[in-house]
């Protein structure tokens, strides 16, 4: 398995290179924005479109998650909830489709993970005072300094890793079970190669199954676990330590 | 045949490093099957139990997901070969 193919290169500051991941971000942005407008287009006090009826249920879904998660006062982070879960969603629901998933590159979910922490870091200071940030690494004793910080810092790094490691390994097993069911239907003669086209006959449904599991069970729970951890870290941040 | 040797080795840390599979699976074996005693024991807090357990097992799993990261790194980008 390779990385994400250079799509093209921007010429400015060396050289900027456009991923594949980067396309298909600017796909599922896409993607997010028609479902958004035709969801919440033509709104009225009491519904009587199935499709608001279906916006309102999502709307409340993660309103409610985060009442429970966070408490009351931290209502207004919903939104920031909502996008993490329907970005990293349709992130790795892409590859249902035979597309490149976005979270399958470290650089997206560490960008995610990474403004988490700022968040995280930002309520920590915001709650203890900057001094008692700086307290907060030397407790209980001074001597646990060098762990405390190792433990900051794998905060993000755990909570990227998880969802990169999770896709990735499901896409790398996919496109290994691919290559292995093309020399499996080779042996057996059912290969048929039309040209440029080239049609192996073992392939039909074996992927499903486990594109069942590897694409949408690990997608959808990874995106919520992803979400979770931020508004469990997040609100640990925020109370008083 | 350094660049051999290097690759085989690397081949087979993948493989070793892989053997961490086995605690997150037992750890995980062990979450879920508390979690169905608990819902067996009271059927109407089905939704809590699950939610927590599904965090629980995501979080008990990072360490395996760690060393498939390392199995990934020496399959595939493989920084030992730049040292030769």
């Amino acid at each position: 398995m390779d990385g994400p193919k250079v799509v093209f290169t921007i010429d400015i500051l060396g050289g900027i290179d456009i991923t594949e991941t980067v396309v298909m971000g600017w796909l599922v942005i896409l993607i997010v924005l028609g479902l958004s407008l035709f969801l919440t287009s033509n709104l009225k006090k009491i519904p009587t479109t199935k499709r608001q009826i279906v916006a309102e249920m999502l709307v409340g879904f993660v309103n409610n998650t985060v009442k429970k998660a966070m408490g009351e006062r931290f209502i207004f982070m919903a939104p920031y909830i909502a996008t993490i879960l329907v970005y990293s969603l349709f992130g790795s629901l892409i590859s249902l489709f035979g597309l490149r998933p976005v979270t399958a590159d470290l650089n997206t979910t560490m960008g995610m993970a990474l403004v988490t922490f700022m968040m995280i870091t930002y309520y920590k200071i915001k709650t203890n005072g900057f001094g008692g940030y700086l307290k907060g690494f030397a407790s209980p004793m001074a001597l646990m300094t060098p762990l405390n910080i190792i433990s900051e810092i794998a905060t993000p790094l755990s909570m990227s890793f998880r969802m990169f490691g999770n896709i990735a390994g499901g896409t790398i097993i996919t496109s290994m079970l691919y290559m292995g069911l093309a020399a499996a239907s080779g042996a057996l003669g059912l290969s048929f190669v039309f040209g440029e086209l080239e049609f192996h006959a073992v392939q039909v449904l074996i992927p499903a199954v486990l594109s069942l599991y590897f694409d949408l069970f690990t997608g959808c729970i990874q995106a919520y676990i992803f979400a979770m951890l931020t508004m469990v870290n997040v609100s640990i941040a925020a109370d008083k330590s | 045949m350094e660049k051999a040797i290097v690759l085989g080795c690397s081949a087979i840390g993948a493989g070793l490093a892989m053997i961490a599979g086995l605690g997150p699976g037992i750890g995980e074996g062990f979450a879920v099957g508390k979690t169905i005693e608990a819902i067996a024991r009271q059927p109407e807090a089905q939704g809590d139990c699950t939610r927590t357990m599904f965090i629980g097992v995501a979080m008990s799993e990072s360490t395996g997901i760690y060393s498939l990261i390392i199995a990934i790194v020496l399959l595939f980008a493989n920084p030992l070969i730049g040292k030769l």
